[in-house]
């Protein structure tokens, strides 16, 4: 049993027939193939597949692909525009906010919506709203640098 | 920490900007699970749901008939698939046969026992749920001081006592300095076993070319070529025809060092159904089925005169092993005894080492491996001395230290200290810390009734994994430079970076040698079929071994250099500086572009001299390196919580000369995070039926955002005279230094209440039971 679902990812409309049981992380990867976003733990504690679903971050493990029918997703794939990163992916590189890597598009995503709700956050403020993000490798310190940095460069 | 986006003039010591940023932050970056290929199939493995038990039956029908499934193998199809590796030995080894999947018996949670082969991930993990074993459920034992007492269950019935090994190691005259102690202070200190998480979890693709007779395997692995070498072995493959690909690795803190049951597995699949095969490790596989670390019960004594000089050292370790000995798991406590007497002058050490079987995933190389807990065991043991003799623990440590007028120091446990100046990095944390303005904080503190705590730790580790005869593998690292006919330059080094930066701080070091634009360099890894053979990322050895490698290949590149600059300037005296090769009489000069296309051209070569530019250099390291440092931190417990609030964390570091200081600062950042996280919230906690009940990241509690202090990081400098780079190695001294330095501190806290010693975690409910029965007597 499939369902046909309609979704604008990084602005260009997709239909695909999916399975209801198909999570969107499942669908982004492997159907669409945009693997950006990853899959750090399947339970939604991890952060690692964070996206914008409708403008809003979500966590794409713990969501099917068919409730994102009629949805607009945006990936990481999505956020540089005509080859220019976006200020967010800008303010990770000169920070080094990342290591290995393997958060990081889940993290850029938090931190867009971040500063979307809270363009000037207090330190504080950005350690509570990275709270659902694991990262191993940097002990989050120049991911909250990354984070201000981002913010003053008015991301 | 700001970085450098514009081209300084030279690029070592310079905060560079990452060159493999790029792909990372844009999401286009290619990990094992972004791998498609055509006609791919996906393996499930189904797993022990119990700890100890035997195999009474397998029916796989259910399996069979789902539809999309290609095929099933249980431990009876994979009998000659080989074993899984260990590469350490110890006299007297016990050494279990560990086969990829479960015949007869399963000895721990997440033991494989059959693989599902089906044409997608739901399909495979449907029909895996359908896989009905009968399992006949026997006592286990997942404690290793329950598993060595008499009586307990046996892991292996072969092995009714648990035991492994046992290891010992003597140095000095230890029963003297014990008989003419002034004092004797003892201690059972554990270092909990922890579970690594890198981010990326495990992954395999394999694919057997069958007309070639060639396989290719994609693996989520810090040593890519140890693992070909290994299953070239296993498979009874030629090892030229096997193809390991380190692709982006999401983090691998050592737990993907070893070469584990199912990269044997995945290969044996795709060479059994001619066709690519991926398997993608779950979490929750990943906590049960890829190497721990840590595990360890110690028992410290420390002898000392009444001044504070400490004049021996015994050790009892137990180590956790685990049901099987993964590749190195029986080594990690003997790193342990090595490093037992820190930084201390201390010529008088006995170290014990049981090796206890568990029904329990195996322990093994975790960041730090076994230097974490002798620091931890050190650091704590000196700080229960100085409350014994109530003296300031920053003094007993100042006067126990090896001198600095003692290196190149032999240790009591056949350890050559390379360089050092100990004291530098604690003078520089007390200042930055105002030490004697934090005790008289303190003081009031105490006086308002707050548990305001000052803890130090000054660690010393062993780094630069190694002189091959002292290592397991060969110790060696190897390099390549390519200078392409158009000038460009490539770097093939052996390590296996996955997050460390040496595509980066390896560029640094290759455009400044050659006076070349770093953006003229590319450095590639991690691909058996394009790379020399190397050894890999870990024991903080990469830049330390490979940069040295990578240093040496150099050096003979401009030797060759320089003689295709003489021909083409017609002179024999020559300079290479500066990108330029140029004549020292009359000052013209030739471009290494120029020289490139010259030697590539090869229209005059120069006197016995081969065409093209390229340079491979194995550098054997003669000694280990040696980075220390000191950390130092400030706490405040909270009464009424049992919480610790973190006030200042300083950490000094002298890991030798900095390359890129942005790279090195993100290495202590992580680590002090994994150290922090020990000494506060992790741990994998087993019930008594080997039931792993932190098996989730809701239960296994990593240090997030609002949990992590703002790390001061500063550093000392003191090269190492081992490598001509003088660098030591960085990737695991913020995990080595912090865990005692956190405890000290709440112990300091706490000592009002009469608290010598905890074990960690210390989570809120262990400190708040203490403070509250505390409370409880005094009332």
């Amino acid at each position: 049993m499939t369902q046909s679902i309609h979704v604008t990812i990084n602005g260009t409309a997709h239909t695909h027939d999916v399975e209801p049981r198909l999570l969107l992380i499942h669908y982004l990867r492997e159907v669409v193939r945009l693997t950006g976003p990853h899959i750090g733990c399947e339970t939604s504690l991890c952060g690692a597949c964070t996206v914008e679903v409708n403008g809003k971050a979500i966590k794409s493990c713990t969501m099917f692909a068919v409730q994102a029918d009629g949805a607009s997703v945006t990936t990481i794939e999505g956020l540089a525009t005509n080859g220019n990163l976006h200020k967010v992916q800008e303010a990770f590189w000169n920070q080094h906010g990342l290591q290995c890597g393997f958060c990081t598009p889940g993290m850029i995503m938090t931190v867009k919506q971040i500063l979307a709700r809270n363009p000037n956050p207090t330190d504080e403020e950005i350690r509570h709203g990275l709270e659902g993000n694991l990262c191993r490798c940097t002990g989050y310190q120049n991911i909250v640098g990354a984070v201000k940095a981002a913010a003053k460069a008015g991301a | 920490m700001a970085t450098i986006a514009t081209k300084p003039k030279t690029y070592v010591g310079q905060s560079i900007r990452r060159r493999e940023d790029p792909r990372l932050i844009t999401g286009t970056a290619t990990y094992v699970d972004d791998i498609q290929m055509p006609g791919m199939y996906y393996a499930a493995i189904l797993r022990s749901p119990h700890a100890a038990a035997n195999i009474r039956s397998i029916d796989i029908k259910g399996a069979q008939k789902v539809k999309g499934v290609l095929i099933v193998f249980t431990g009876k199809d994979t009998v000659d698939a080989g074993t899984v590796p260990c590469a350490a030995s110890l006299p007297g080894l016990r050494v279990p046969h560990h086969t990829v999947l479960a015949t007869e018996r399963v000895y721990y949670v997440g033991h494989p026992v059959a693989v599902v082969v089906a044409t997608d991930r739901y399909v495979a993990r449907d029909a895996a749920d359908l896989i009905e074993v009968d399992y006949d459920v026997r006592q286990a034992v997942a404690d290793p001081e329950k598993a060595l007492a008499p009586g307990a269950p046996a892991v292996h019935p072969q092995w009714p006592d648990n035991t492994a090994f046992t290891f010992h190691q003597e140095g000095g005259d230890v029963d003297k300095a014990f008989a003419e102690a002034d004092v004797i202070v003892k201690e059972r200190i554990v270092s909990q076993r922890l579970i690594p998480n890198p981010m990326e979890t495990r992954g395999v693709v394999a694919e057997w070319r069958a007309a070639e007779r060639s396989l290719n395997l994609y693996t989520s692995t810090q040593a890519p070529h140890l693992v070909r070498s290994l299953l070239a072995q296993i498979l009874g493959l030629d090892e030229n025809r096997l193809r390991v690909v380190a692709p982006e690795v999401g983090g691998g803190f050592g737990c993907k060092i070893d070469t584990y049951a199912e990269e044997i597995l995945l290969a044996f699949v795709a060479m059994k159904i001619h066709k690519p095969v991926k398997w993608i490790e779950t979490r929750r596989e990943n906590f049960t089925c890829t190497i721990h670390g840590r595990g360890h019960v110690d028992y410290y004594e420390l002898a000392a005169k009444r001044d504070g000089t400490i004049t021996g050292i015994k050790l009892k370790i137990i180590q956790d092993l685990g049901a099987y000995l993964q590749l190195l798991t029986p080594a990690i406590p003997t790193l342990s005894v090595l490093m037992m007497p820190g930084l201390y002058r201390t010529k008088n050490i006995r170290a014990d080492v049981v090796g206890a079987f568990t029904n329990c995933t195996a322990t093994d190389a975790y960041r730090g491996a076994g230097r974490p807990e002798a620091t931890h065991g050190i650091e704590r043991m000196v700080d229960v001395l100085a409350a014994e003799l109530k003296m300031d623990p920053v003094d007993v440590r100042l006067k126990n230290f090896v001198h600095n007028d003692e290196f190149p120091f032999p240790t009591a446990t056949g350890l050559v200290y390379d360089s050092g100046d100990y004291a530098a990095p604690l003078k520089m944390a007390l200042d930055l810390a105002d030490y004697p303005g934090l005790r008289l904080q303190q003081e009031q503190a105490r006086k308002e009734g707050r548990l305001m705590g000052i803890g130090m730790s000054t660690y010393g580790e062993i780094c630069a994994f190694g002189p091959s005869p002292a290592t397991p593998a060969g110790g060696w690292e190897s390099a390549t430079v390519k200078i392409e006919p158009s000038g460009k330059v490539t770097v093939l080094t052996g390590i296996s970076p996955h997050g460390q930066g040496e595509e980066t701080t390896f560029a640094q070091i290759a455009a400044d040698e050659l006076g070349v634009d770093i953006d003229d360099i590319l450095v590639s890894h991690g691909d058996t079929s394009l790379v020399q053979y190397g050894i890999g990322t870990f024991g903080s050895r990469s830049t330390a071994v490979g940069g040295t490698a990578l240093y040496f290949a150099l050096q003979d590149l401009k030797v060759k250099m320089k003689k295709f600059g003489a021909v083409l300037l017609d002179t024999e005296d020559v300079t290479l500086a500066n990108g330029r090769c140029t004549d020292n009489k009359t000052g013209k000069s030739v471009t290494v572009k120029q020289i490139a296309a010259a030697s590539y051209r090869a229209m005059k070569l120069p006197p016995n001299t081969e065409p093209g530019l390229v340079s491979t250099h194995f550098w054997e390291p003669p000694n280990f390196t040696f980075p220390f440092g000191a950390h130092l931190v400030v706490t405040e417990v909270d009464r009424a919580t049992g919480n610790i609030a973190i006030k200042r964390y300083i950490a000094v570091d002298d890991c030798g000369n900095i390359l890129n200081p942005m790279i090195v600062e993100g290495q202590v950042h992580g680590g002090v995070a994994q150290g922090l996280g020990q000494a506060l919230w992790e741990q994998a906690v087993y019930d008594d039926n080997g039931q792993l009940v932190t098996g989730e990241f809701t239960d296994y509690t990593m240090p997030r955002a609002h949990m992590m202090p703002f790390i001061e990081a500063s550093h000392t400098v003191t090269p190492t005279p081992v490598n001509p780079l003088g660098v030591k190695g960085v990737g695991e001294a913020g995990t080595i230094g912090a865990s005692p330095a956190v405890v000290n501190s709440v112990v300091d806290a706490l000592s009002p209440l009469g608290v010598r010693h905890l074990d960690m975690p210390l989570t809120p409910e262990k400190i708040w039971k203490i403070v509250t029965n505390a409370a409880g007597r005094t009332a």
